[in-house]
């Protein structure tokens, strides 16, 4: 099944795809920002501010969603011997990052009209901090080693330990006593949100999955030509 | 209508500032994506330019350097 992974087979699918994400990504933006902005109605308590709930949440979300992605392929990689997807590991990486970046900066946006202070050393904010640093290690580990096989083995250790964070990030709201609110939606049970909020949620999220998989697409493209140019050299 | 879209009851600051930083963010991530993507390319397209024919024709034989050479600017 592997097989079909291989970077010679999925280039010319990878290569032509980005410019198709990039319009369907712009016009669910758009949308998105559409109903963030101007059409979702101001919370009873918060007022405006919870509009940054629109950019916030989903970035949070899919920084998460990438760690726990690179975490997976990196140890799936690592047993069967699978170089491409340390490949898309490495190209979904900047995305993630960026992600967390951003749920930390609105978050510390909205921290200060709503908890008067933009820091907190709260237990769902320090771990979310302390993701970015491990995203950073996983990101300078492929630019200090240049054994592949070092590299490999180094960057899943990184991610295993990281992924030890993500329930704790997850969970830190229900088992510690944090400014940061409990999650307002739930897969498994009812959510508290109303759907009026939730459908702008969803638009932005689903604009930022299409982001991180535009930037994913163009990154692995260029994995994909560093790899042939050393090839080039070897002829 | 549009002042209360841009003062949003005295948080537009901070609302317009924390979607400000995400799309900045999201328009220097591109960038910088795209910018060392067309660099490995014009980096490829000149060391192909460097092959003698015997290896140009080697290195066409797989599929990938075709397709590489073919979207120039797919992107």
């Amino acid at each position: 099944m592997f097989k079909y992974f291989e970077p010679n087979k999925i280039f010319s699918v990878t290569s032509k795809a980005p410019k198709y994400v990039l319009v369907l990504f712009i016009t669910v933006l758009s949308i998105g920002l559409a109903e963030a902005l101007i059409l979702s109605p101001e919370d009873y308590k918060q007022s405006h501010s919870v509009r940054i709930m629109y950019v916030h949440v989903p970035a949070a979300w899919i920084s998460l969603g990438i760690f726990s992605s690179l975490t997976i392929l990196s140890i799936v990689g690592y047993i069967f011997k699978i170089r491409n997807f340390f490949l898309i590991s490495k190209s979904l990486a900047p995305s993630g990052l960026v992600f967390n970046i951003v749920a930390l900066v609105t978050g510390s946006i909205w921290g200060k009209p709503t908890w008067g202070t933009w820091w907190a050393w709260d237990a769902r904010i320090t771990s979310m901090l302390i993701l970015v640093l491990f995203y950073i290690m996983y990101l300078v580990a492929w630019r200090i080693y240049e054994n592949k096989d070092k590299v490999f083995r180094i960057t899943t250790v990184i991610t295993i330990l990281g992924m030890i964070n993500v329930p704790i990030i997850k969970y830190s709201v229900d088992w510690w006593n944090t400014l940061h609110q409990p999650a307002s939606i739930n897969i498994l049970s009812k959510s508290s949100i109303h759907i009026s909020m939730l459908v702008p949620l969803l638009i932005m999220t689903a604009a930022f999955a299409l982001f991180s998989l535009l930037i994913f697409l163009m990154k692995y493209n260029t994995e994909l030509i560093k790899i042939k140019n050393k090839g080039l050299d070897r002829l | 209508m549009i002042n209360e879209t841009i003062l949003m009851n005295g948080y537009g600051l901070y609302v317009w500032s924390a979607f400000a930083f995400t799309l900045l963010s999201f328009a220097s991530l591109y960038l910088i994506t795209k910018t060392q993507y067309v660099r490995e390319k014009n980096k490829f397209i000149s060391k192909f330019g460097t092959l003698n024919s015997e290896r140009a024709a080697s290195a066409k034989s797989q599929s990938i350097n075709r397709e590489i050479l073919s979207n120039i600017s797919s992107i």
